[in-house]
């Protein structure tokens, strides 16, 4: 496999400054590799909190990683100039959930999806309209849409329009967090195939990132688990939904609700909530909860591969 | 005679343009001690349903006709005195937001105790003891000291524990848990269904769940109505709707969403719910259905036993 990108060691740390939290520091990523193969989906599931977000934003260097690589092609990012980082980010593209936030209100659709190729392209009027025009058929919006202001458009147009914006400037990655969250079921299964087609037609790669297994399963070849800034469990998706091994991914599994009355999963339950992520732990960031937890936990936890491919942070597995 | 009676509901929100006729003519049936799933996209009218069993529509909303009978006395012709005398005390909602629903200036415990004070008339000092006695009830851990927190210092999962508790405070016949679950983590989700299944056996009242989730459904529900365009199509005991689903609108919805528990195809439910302000004269599924008839365009097929407790409202598979 190719690696289009590749993440080691990211982490992220945020200084608390206010009310009593003052000193203490977040760790909202800690330590994190993964590698997505170039037209490959990587899905990254994990509860409100986890840091799921937070990497999606350092890779795109949104916010900025306090330590790590993040090398797209062979490139770290963190090493390039401001300008040799403006071309790189052409080859990386996001997609949020609020697809109305992420609009800008006073812009039209075309003038919108418009702006990466003013930014990344030397196209003239003339190619840039035909690009737009072509991307716009590629979502399913229709040129018809082009001049609207998106408070003129639905919630599934508005995604779509996003979705347009990303790839218009041809990226060799999407960065997608929670695109499909936000929507109405049937809209939901309709970007979740369109999303799948333009990833085949563009030899696109995502990050999927979501708290919606299902979808994240459906589109996904590997998946990586998230709990506390630590990936936890990493795999094929075959695996993580049919094998999980990880307690937490074990747990995270069984909670799924599943459309068929006759099947009912043993509910794998974990203690309490997730706990505060100012806390600093020493060993496993699950002990406390954990039903499998043993005295070895306090201890630094290894990542182990245990068949190919698939890798777990977990004393007793 | 069934705890809840729902007849041939209208609702209609006027408009500038026109009415939007979000409900049209729903009729269900609630026994005791059932938990019973309301599901459909969004416009579907089943949020609308759940407020006219709460006596809640307002204007521009108004009830057009239909009867809402709860222990055999019809909600809609009650005045809103009559009504406080249901609502919150017989029927309980839990909310959607419940960060939204709770005060963000009073502490949980002295909401529910508040609770229990205008409905029971407790004194202050039992009214605490009570809510305290509830946030336990809900699986609220420590619940004496969190019951003196603020609703900002409290996970998303507690709040909806607290939202749980404060419908309880009445010992209600009937819950109206509207998506109770959309927003929070899969795995406190999980724990909020295991409680209100575990509400409802324990006090032997009944729920009824509005989603748009069918795992929340197969997981946790008696029965299904599903609803579509203000209408119901199709109603059926849980097992039967997953292993028979008859309307082509419950199949398109079955279809519509990728699992965990299998490999299938995803097919999206083709066109969307029509505009409610002139609706189509027959079936409101009629422009997005594979099977539509002639017919389906003109009539509006009506609600039909096809099977034992199973009734579904389409000319192609069932309807005479």
């Amino acid at each position: 496999m190719s690696a289009l990108l590749e993440v080691e060691d990211l982490a992220k740390y945020f200084p608390m400054k206010r009310l009593g939290g003052a000193g203490r520091i977040v760790r909202a990523v800690d330590g994190v590799s993964l590698t997505i193969g170039a037209g490959k989906t990587f899905g990254l599931i994990g509860e409100s909190g986890c840091g799921k977000s937070t990497l999606g934003r350092c890779i795109m260097r949104v916010i900025e990683p306090s330590r790590g690589a993040v090398r797209v092609e062979g490139v770290d990012l963190a090493a390039l100039s401001p300008a040799n980082l403006r071309a790189m980010r052409r080859q990386v593209q996001m997609v949020f959930q609020d697809s109305t936030a992420a609009l800008n209100p006073r812009m039209t659709v075309r003038r919108m999806v418009e702006e990466p190729l003013l930014l990344h392209s030397t196209f003239d009027r003339a190619e840039r309209r035909d690009r737009i025009e072509h991307v716009l058929e590629q979502v399913g919006l229709g040129t018809d849409l082009a001049d609207r202001y998106p408070h003129e458009l639905s919630g599934g147009q508005k995604q779509r329009a996003n979705i347009a914006r990303a790839i218009v400037a041809r990226p060799r990655l999407v960065v997608l967090d929670e695109p499909t969250s936000a929507l109405d079921v049937s809209l939901r299964s309709r970007i979740v195939l369109l999303l799948e087609r333009l990833r085949e037609e563009l030899d696109l790669a995502y990050l999927f990132i979501s708290h919606d297994i299902a979808t994240v399963k459906y589109l996904s070849e590997r998946i990586a688990v998230m709990y506390l800034g630590v990936i936890v469990e990493q795999g094929s998706a075959r695996e993580i939904i049919g094998n999980p091994r990880h307690p937490y991914t074990r747990a995270l599994m069984s909670a799924v609700p599943i459309p068929d009355p006759d099947i009912r999963p043993n509910r794998f339950v974990l203690r309490g909530e997730v706990p505060d992520a100012a806390i600093t732990v020493r060993g496993c960031r699950l002990l406390g909860r954990c039903p499998m937890a043993a005295s070895v936990c306090t201890e630094a936890v290894p990542v182990r591969e245990i068949s190919p491919g698939h890798f777990v942070a977990c004393h007793m597995v | 005679m069934s705890l809840l009676e729902i007849e041939d509901l209208v609702v209609h929100f006027d408009t500038d343009a026109g009415p939007v006729q979000a409900v049209d003519g729903v009729g269900l049936n609630v026994e005791a001690g059932e938990i019973i799933g309301l599901v459909g996209e969004s416009g579907s009218g089943k949020s609308v349903t759940g407020l006219a069993i709460l006596g809640l529509i307002r204007p521009p909303g108004r009830i057009v006709r239909g009867a809402v009978r709860f222990e055999g006395n019809d909600i809609v012709g009650m005045t809103e005195a009559q009504r406080r005398g249901y609502r919150g005390r017989r029927i309980a909602l839990v909310p959607q937001s419940p960060r939204t629903s709770l005060n963000p200036v009073i502490t949980v415990g002295e909401q529910i105790a508040r609770l229990s004070r205008l409905h029971g008339g407790a004194s202050r000092g039992d009214a605490m003891k009570r809510a305290i006695s509830l946030m336990e009830q809900v699986g609220i851990p420590d619940a004496g000291a969190k019951a003196r927190q603020y609703p900002h210092q409290l996970s998303g999962g507690t709040c909806q524990r607290i939202m749980v508790a404060m419908a309880l405070t009445s010992e209600p016949r009937l819950l109206i848990a509207d998506e109770p679950t959309t927003g929070l983590d899969v795995s406190i989700a999980a724990r909020i269904l295991d409680l209100l299944r575990d509400v409802c056996v324990r006090t032997g009242s009944s729920i009824i769940l509005i989603t748009h989730d069918l795992g929340v459904v197969a997981e946790t529900c008696d029965r299904v109505a599903v609803m579509h365009g203000g209408q119901l199509v199709e109603a059926a005991a849980v097992r039967d709707l997953f292993r028979h689903p008859s309307h082509p609108y419950t199949r398109a919805l079955v279809a519509s969403i990728p699992r965990i528990d299998a490999d299938i195809e995803l097919m999206p439910i083709p066109g969307a719910v029509p505009s409610l302000l002139r609706p189509p004269p027959g079936c409101r599924y009629a422009g997005r259905c594979d099977l539509v008839m002639g017919r389906c365009r003109i009539a509006r097929p009506p609600l039909v036993t096809i099977g034992a407790g199973h009734m579904a409202a389409c000319f192609a598979t069932g309807a005479p």
